[in-house]
């Protein structure tokens, strides 16, 4: 986790400047959500038509990305 | 404020005992000895998910000795437990009581190392972006599309966006700062500055739209 990443890189610089297409919860509605969310994800369960807008704000937001790789990973340790 | 003292702890060894959540959940709602024994266990989960993430984001804190980290873990803990217990009213039972109450952990210990990481470091200029984005210019000369695309990107930032919006999105996209470090320096929270990146990104989107540099084409002027 946690490799460097090639600041320059233009596919990355357009990805974070730009964000994700389409709606996007805002990070409290996805506080709120995330351990249902992930839950339902290692279920193998339909997380995103059940919480839409949580894939792409994971996309957009790397803090709220970073808690959502953290609480998938925990949980995969119990 | 409730000071760490007074954060009821495990004796060492404790367990989290392996009885169904939602138990936890109503013990932590009853009073007297079973609540208190209800919030010692709870304690001792969230200080079992913040050393996770503590030690998860090792690699970001090379300065720290052994001993800083357990730390900086027990404080993530103690404000998680503060946190979990003013908010049990909100817990709805649409995942285990602990994967709810575990998120609150991950989020004070993540947010606790983000910020030490950034401790002592200046934000850096906006300045640094644009050596960013001039070097990724140079990485792509021969093609066209996305030279042009980087080109009028850097242009847009300078042109479309208030001065707040620029500083925001500049540090997080391009300079890579933690957003919550920049909320400390600014005064501000995660939520506040992520609703400011959100705008700033539709600038830019709708912006390069009218240049005919759509990246997605679902870009539409009237959207600003």
């Amino acid at each position: 986790m946690n490799q460097p990443h090639d600041r320059t890189d233009p596919a990355r610089i357009l990805a974070r400047t730009l964000g994700p297409d389409g709606p996007e919860l805002s990070c409290e509605e996805c506080f709120a959500q995330l351990d249902r969310y992930v839950e339902l994800e290692l279920a193998g369960g339909d997380a995103d038509g059940a919480v839409p807008g949580m894939r792409s704000h994971l996309a957009g937001c790397p803090a709220c990305d970073e808690d959502h790789e953290s609480l998938l990973s925990l949980l995969g340790t119990e | 404020m409730v000071m760490p003292a007074e954060i009821p702890r495990a004796e060492p060894g404790f367990e989290a005992a392996e009885a169904p959540s939602r138990d936890l959940h109503e013990r932590l709602n009853a009073g007297g000895p079973e609540r208190e024994a209800a919030v010692v266990e709870l304690h001792a989960l969230l200080l079992k998910a913040a050393r996770f993430e503590v030690n998860r984001r090792r690699d970001s804190l090379p300065h720290l000795r052994g001993g800083d980290h357990e730390d900086l873990a027990q404080q993530s803990a103690d404000d998680a437990l503060l946190a979990v217990l003013a908010k049990l009213d909100q817990f709805r039972g649409e995942s285990r009581f602990t994967t709810w109450a575990y998120k609150f952990a991950l989020l004070e210990a993540g947010v606790k190392v983000r910020r030490r990481a950034w401790q002592g470091r200046e934000i850096p200029l906006e300045d640094e972006a644009w050596a960013v984005l001039a070097d990724a210019r140079r990485g792509v000369a021969h093609e066209t599309e996305t030279r042009d695309l980087i080109a009028a990107l850097g242009e847009e930032i300078e042109r479309s966006l208030s001065a707040h919006q620029r500083a925001v999105l500049v540090a997080v996209t391009l300079n890579d700062v933690p957003i919550d470090v920049l909320a400390e320096r600014l005064g501000s929270n995660r939520g506040a500055l992520y609703k400011t990146l959100h705008d700033a990104r539709r600038k830019l989107r709708v912006a390069l739209a009218e240049r005919g540099l759509g990246v997605d084409g679902n870009d539409r002027p009237e959207e600003r």
